[in-house]
């Protein structure tokens, strides 16, 4: 198996007497894309969960090239980005000063990489700014930046344009089409559809 | 804002050319990468910072008034008042320790990062050492000399004050790992720490109260350096496990 592929396998989750997920089942392979849908608490943000090993399924599997992931779960999480409801950044510190510590935790970043990226998402006009002054969506912006710098094959995307206007969720698709092209494969969860950009994409639906 | 979706100002890496995209940080830089991010964020919220150290400077401020401010009186109940107001200031920054990483999604983002979580929890616990631990120590003096300590007991109440609060805040790691996901945990966070807090305690006092009175506190402090040690190497695994379970 290429190492750039993920497979799930007959994933069931309890949570408490609810059970999430039931049975889930796809296979991913470079280039590709899954879009997840499901009506509120079906289960979404539980699965991108237990694929990025958050959560730990009382039932199945998740194998990544073809491994079982918990063989090593550190090495299979350093090759996912998992971008949540909320952006991982911290009120108070700059835009910039995030995203060097966030990405910093897992490759070295040239300050020039940091100011292409956050002009990438258009974000370079406040990087200097503290997070707390930064509308939701600005704060999602600077959330793609350090998506697009982890730079790693997975991407596991939960609601990706939460907050973002047209513009935004334009960025979101062609980020997703650029990893896809570079060979990379993302899982998200939408509501809505995928931006255009993104182009064919497998579908998952999950019924709560 | 206008957004200008450009082409990407670097070029797009092939898959096999991830590896290769930015050099990966090993555990020691990205573990001190997490302790100046701590330091920073301490510095822009002081408020954090001198609420455990104003607790501390009035507990041992009242001692004197509520007892007697007889010194040969106040220097008896001098160690016992020192330590309990030293563990009560610790356990209110326990409260502070993940918390926040824990609601922005720091704490994920962490284990997510492909580096050693229990390094990075042993990062954070030393930036909270070193923001109330140290901090405390400086104070020690000062509540000391108000409870009637002779000057030249200083060092030795300050140098078990330094090794104690090594453990007590590696114990906080612990306690702030278990009760992360639990909402108004204060009360369980000290249930749950002050008893692993009691040695730490005990031989604290008994090295002040040999101090004031003159006499060789070698082994107390020998004694709380051990509880150090062992702290530094059992509680950031007990803490990344605590961490990783609660973030489920």
């Amino acid at each position: 198996m290429p190492e750039s592929s993920l497979e799930v396998d007959n994933l069931h989750l309890w949570r408490g007497e609810q059970h999430v997920l039931r049975g889930v089942g796809f296979a991913l392979g470079a280039g590709q894309c899954l879009k997840v849908t499901g009506a509120n608490g079906a289960g979404k943000t539980s699965l991108l969960r237990t694929l990025a090993g958050l959560m730990y399924p009382e039932e199945g599997e998740v194998r990544w090239g073809g491994r079982n992931v918990r063989r090593d779960l550190r090495a299979f999480q350093g090759a996912l980005a998992y971008l949540g409801h909320e952006p991982p950044l911290k009120a108070d510190l700059t835009a910039r000063e995030n995203l060097h510590y966030w990405i910093g935790s897992r490759r070295r970043l040239s300050a020039a990489t940091l100011t292409q990226s956050l002009a990438r998402v258009g974000a370079e006009a406040f990087a200097e700014r503290m997070v707390r002054t930064l509308s939701a969506g600005q704060r999602r912006r600077v959330a793609l930046a350090g998506l697009a710098l982890c730079l790693v094959p997975l991407w596991l995307l939960d609601e990706p344009a939460t907050n973002l206007d047209a513009d935004g969720q334009t960025l979101v698709g062609s980020l997703i089409a650029e990893q896809l092209a570079r060979g990379g494969l993302a899982v998200a969860a939408v509501h809505h559809e995928l931006p255009a950009a993104v182009g064919a994409v497998q579908r998952l639906e999950l019924t709560a | 804002m206008s957004v200008r979706l450009v082409q990407p100002a670097v070029a797009v890496p092939a898959l096999n050319e991830y590896a290769a995209a930015g050099a990966p940080v090993g555990a020691l830089e990205a573990a001190a990468l997490a302790l100046r991010r701590d330091l920073k964020l301490a510095f822009r919220k002081p408020a954090q910072l001198v609420q455990p150290l104003a607790f501390f400077a009035l507990v041992t401020m009242l001692f004197p008034l509520a007892i007697s401010p007889e010194l040969a009186q106040l220097r008896q109940v001098a160690p016992g008042a020192l330590w309990a107001a030293a563990l009560l200031a610790s356990l209110l920054a326990f409260e502070f320790l993940f918390r926040d990483d824990a609601l922005d999604g720091t704490l994920e983002q962490y284990v997510l990062s492909g580096q050693s979580l229990t390094a990075l929890l042993f990062a954070k616990t030393l930036a909270h050492w070193l923001l109330t631990g140290v901090p405390l120590a400086c104070m020690t003096p000062f509540a000391a000399l108000s409870l009637g300590a002779p000057t030249s007991a200083l060092p030795g109440i300050s140098a078990a004050v330094v090794l104690g609060s090594i453990t007590l805040s590696l114990i906080g790691s612990i306690g702030a790992g278990i009760t992360l996901g639990i909402k108004r945990s204060s009360a369980l966070l000290s249930l749950l720490t002050l008893p692993l807090s009691l040695p730490v305690l005990i031989f604290g006092a008994r090295a002040t109260q040999l101090a004031i009175a003159g006499g060789a506190l070698v082994a107390p402090l020998e004694l709380l350096a051990a509880l150090a040690v062992l702290g530094v190497t059992l509680a950031p695994l007990a803490a990344a496990a605590a961490v990783r379970i609660s973030l489920e």
